[in-house]
């Protein structure tokens, strides 16, 4: 059961993430990204991370890609134009991110023998209780930080926003 | 129990997914796909990083997952309002048209 749950939603995520690459369109690609979170966010429960699951849903899923939603209707953003692939990167693109996945995969491999096995319910410490008793203890001052850093961001984006209506 | 599942695998879900995010930034030109192709990277990376939380039975991982996520949210925020000024200003989302530093 949970090899199959992993077979169907990591085969979503993969032809999902390619859809995002191969689409013309800005919005299709929005809407393949919102299927990779979401299958994501359901490997990420059987991974025992519940409180993830659900920030990815929500934040991910939810905040972050109804603004780019928001900003491609804005813009009334079009097809992309064929033409226009510096010549570099079509050279060696291709045989440069091949050999990229190779290395990664014969690191995967060779670091991470086939005995270590995965299952749902083999790890519980990913519950709300968990994750925020660890983040108001061990790691107040990063979370602290992120405070400043989500108020940094705000009053850049809203600088930048006024900007543009004026 | 059958049906347990290879710990390397979800690892190699997160190398193609940090693989095809990669390729959309060198190979697309729109400015809003190469943005939604780092979220693909970021994601790709979160796996890997919820997957070893699991095999240490440690929750630090997932709380890296969570900073990752707090800093796109502020990136994204940023970034897509860097990006309506860029297309007010010069009128085009394609970055090869966005090259007035190398004149």
């Amino acid at each position: 059961m949970d090899l199959i749950l992993f077979l169907a939603f990591a085969l979503i995520a993969v032809v999902a993430a390619i859809n995002v690459v191969v689409q013309r369109h800005p919005i299709s690609s929005a809407i393949s990204l919102v299927g990779v979170m979401g299958s994501l966010a359901v490997l990420y429960l059987l991974l025992g991370a519940e409180f993830i699951a659900a920030a990815q849903v929500i934040v991910y899923a939810g905040a972050i890609m109804v603004l780019f939603v928001f900003v491609i209707m804005l813009l009334n953003a079009g097809g992309e134009a064929r033409a226009g692939r510096s010549f570099v990167a079509s050279l060696l693109g291709v045989p440069a991110l091949v050999a990229l996945l190779a290395l990664l995969a014969f690191f995967t491999a060779r670091l991470f023998p086939s005995d270590a096995e995965v299952h749902f319910g083999g790890f519980k410490g990913g519950t709300p209780e968990a994750i925020g008793r660890a983040l108001f203890t061990t790691y107040l001052l990063p979370f602290e930080i992120t405070s400043i850093l989500v108020l940094i961001a705000i009053v850049g984006a809203v600088v930048l926003a006024r900007k543009e209506l004026e | 129990m059958m049906g347990h599942i290879p710990l390397s695998w979800f690892l190699m879900l997160s190398a193609v997914l940090f693989t095809l995010g990669v390729a959309g930034f060198i190979f697309r030109r729109n400015i809003i796909t190469m943005f939604m192709s780092i979220e693909l990277i970021l994601n790709g990376v979160n796996l890997s990083f919820i997957t070893f939380a699991y095999q240490r039975h440690q929750v630090a991982g997932q709380l890296m997952v969570f900073f990752v996520m707090v800093v796109a949210a502020a990136e994204a925020a940023v970034g897509l309002a860097i990006i309506l000024t860029v297309f007010k200003n010069r009128g085009t989302l394609n970055i090869d048209d966005l090259n007035s530093m190398k004149d």
